[in-house]
């Protein structure tokens, strides 16, 4: 079987006062049916974008590069952009960060819902209608007759990314891409969101691709993980692997800062520096600077994506690993 | 809802009571009197001159005078034009509906183009239609009216000969009484063969003209709120939903944008009225605009008053429509928020 989503080699850059800035850079992904993958990485580290980029969402002034980018066996790179998105919302979804905003202000719940089935499955305003109630219902919004005709500054973060789920569902799509979906929440209503993003998940046998920089999320709920600095893929592994044997320094960084796993009575372990930005991007890893392992030739070159069997890594010194490889 | 409206309709009373008193003032601030423009060239007595002061009431102190107007006005008497001797009230209303419906033409004709001017500017942003569109708003809105009406006259007119000069019907050929004041509508009323047209005919150029300003500031004011409105998460979710261009333009981002378009246009109808006065002038057209200036020159202070006060309650009005439409629009306002 061919996966659901399969990007080879992504990069996206953008014009600037001084030159290009490169926001994705060298991005290998593959989402089955039933599979979630998560995509960690600090703000700024491409994540959106490069997702944005798979859903055709980046202004036209965006360069998008890509070897392979197909969905559900549509070569993307060879669709017209009309056709492409025919693609969104029918089969694959996307739900944002800032629900409050992500609804358009002037139009009903219900119509925004309405308007996504109406598009991709069609029928009569009756069975429409009907098919917004029940998935009102599914994303647990309470007495959804009334909330189908509420505006959304009628209703909170929370009722808001659930509105977004329903929209997104409407269509009945393969695969769902969830960026940050939580983030912009309350904590207690985080946790609701997330579990019933997996719910769904699970009912509807969609892929998900989970946007987030909370690794205690990851570790509950993805089979795969793609860590990302600074544009770059830098680790992809299955999540048991990343937790306990992490091969990529910025991954054992990142995972030796959460307070679960520091040690106790102590301050936290925090990685010193910043993330390179346009311009002190270093010549070598962009993580070198930063990184406590980097030797001399972490500093001249930059490590290439290699893949070790079921793994993606982007390091001259990998960790963990039983034979080290060098790549150049 | 009710609430909403009466706040706003509150609001209307001390406004209207400062037109009334910026419109006396400002009448007899004019240099010259009413009094030595009715006894001509040659003059009259003194004693004459005297009388007839004190028949118009201008002998009094002017605070009394003012008090003696609001108190009339209240009373619903807007006084009598001093030059025709009839009531400011029905000279004011006679001639509305001709300058009503070139206001309406010309709003119609500044909307059906100056949204989608704005929209195509917004959508090709920083592209040649977006410079043309731009520089052919800044210029129109930068003409003098009665210079940019001299010209159109000159080309459609004098050197065409498409439309006619002036007036609002070709009286030759058509005759019927006004039943409405709308010359278009009654022409069609009178169900004469042609007379729409030719009404239409006379009609076209002063719309045009009169158009002119308020069609480039609506451009602009469509095109920086599409601008803004573009770059919301909303529209994004819209493209995510595959929905096509036309439609997250169309519908999702132009909703929005209009709540600040329709204020512009709302505010649009002083600018109007403004403009009113002079094409009217230009084309002969004879409606309020072209009655407060012979009214203005005649220093007829009751007409003047009263056709200020008028066309600011119409203003007025229209703005309170707007304002009742930008709750439709916006459904944020509906709450009171």
């Amino acid at each position: 079987m061919s996966s659901l989503l399969s990007v080879r080699n992504l990069s996206v850059a953008f014009p600037t006062q001084n030159g290009w800035f490169q926001a994705v850079e060298g991005i290998h992904l593959e989402v089955n049916a039933g599979d979630i993958l998560a995509i960690v990485g600090e703000s700024g580290s491409g994540k959106s974008v490069a997702m944005m980029a798979v859903m055709n969402l980046l202004p036209p002034t965006a360069r998008i590069t890509c070897d392979e980018l197909k969905i559900d066996d549509h070569d993307l790179l060879a669709m017209p952009a009309k056709q492409r998105r025919k693609l969104n919302g029918g089969t694959v979804a996307m739900i944002f960060q800032e629900p409050m905003s992500s609804l358009n202000p002037c139009f009903t719940v219900g119509y925004q819902i309405d308007e996504s089935i109406r598009i991709h499955l069609g029928g009569s305003k009756k069975e429409r209608t009907e098919r917004v109630l029940h998935l009102l219902e599914i994303v647990g919004i309470p007495d959804p007759k009334r909330r189908y005709q509420a505006y959304p500054h009628q209703m909170s973060g929370g009722m808001s990314q659930r509105a977004m789920i329903a929209m997104a569902l409407a269509a009945n799509p393969k695969l769902l891409i969830a960026d940050e979906p939580t983030t912009a929440l309350d904590v207690t209503v985080q946790a609701q969101i997330l579990e019933l993003l997996l719910k769904l998940q699970q009912t509807q046998g969609m892929g998900l691709i989970l946007i987030t920089h909370d690794m205690g999320v990851v570790a509950e709920t993805a089979q795969q993980v793609v860590v990302q600095y600074a544009g770059q893929q830098v680790e992809k592994q299955p999540v048991f692997g990343l937790f306990n044997q992490p091969h990529h320094p910025y991954t054992a960084a990142l995972l030796d800062a959460l307070p679960e796993r520091a040690p106790a009575g102590d301050f936290l372990p925090t990685i010193h520096g910043i993330v390179p930005g346009q311009k002190d991007r270093p010549t070598g890893c962009l993580f070198s600077p930063r990184c406590t392992h980097a030797q001399a030739l972490c500093h001249e070159q930059q490590p290439a994506l290699v893949r070790h069997s079921e793994q993606w890594l982007r390091c001259h010194f990998p960790l963990n690993l039983t034979e080290v490889r060098h790549h150049g | 809802m009710f609430k909403f409206i009466l706040s706003k309709i509150i609001l209307l009373i001390p406004t209207f009571l400062g037109i009334t008193l910026a419109a006396f003032l400002f009448v007899r601030l004019l240099p010259g009197d009413p009094v030595t423009i009715l006894s001509g060239e040659r003059g009259i007595s003194p004693e004459r001159r005297a009388e007839m002061i004190a028949q118009l009431g201008l002998d009094k102190p002017v605070i009394v005078q003012y008090f003696t107007y609001l108190k009339n006005i209240l009373q619903g008497d807007f006084g009598q034009s001093i030059s025709t001797h009839r009531p400011v009230v029905e000279e004011f209303f006679e001639r509305l509906p001709a300058t009503m419906e070139l206001a309406f033409f010309a709003i119609l004709i500044a909307v059906l183009i100056g949204v989608p001017a704005g929209i195509i500017a917004a959508v090709k942003r920083g592209r040649w239609p977006d410079h043309v569109l731009m520089g052919s708003a800044l210029t129109g809105y930068s003409m003098p009216i009665f210079w940019w009406g001299l010209l159109l006259i000159m080309l459609f007119s004098t050197t065409l000969g498409w439309t006619p000069v002036s007036g609002r019907l070709d009286i030759i050929n058509y005759y019927f009484d006004p039943v409405t004041g709308f010359m278009t509508v009654d022409a069609w009323l009178s169900g004469q063969e042609g007379a729409v047209t030719s009404a239409l005919h006379h009609l076209i150029l002063p719309s045009v003209v009169l158009s002119t300003i308020p069609m480039a500031v609506i451009a602009r004011q469509t095109r920086s709120a599409m601008l803004e409105v573009l770059g919301e998460d909303y529209i994004r979710t819209a493209y995510a939903k595959g929905l096509p261009t036309w439609r997250v333009i169309g519908i999702h981002a132009l909703r929005n944008a209009m709540i600040t378009v329709v204020t512009v246009i709302g505010l649009q109808v002083g600018t109007l009225m403004a403009g009113a006065v002079l094409t009217e002038t230009i084309f002969s057209w004879p409606g309020v605009g072209k009655w407060m200036i012979d009214a203005i020159s005649h220093r007829d202070y009751p007409a003047v008053q009263g056709g200020l006060l008028f066309i600011s309650m119409l203003v007025m009005l229209v703005n309170l429509i707007v304002d009742l439409m930008y709750g439709w629009i916006n459904p944020r306002v509906r709450d009171g928020k």
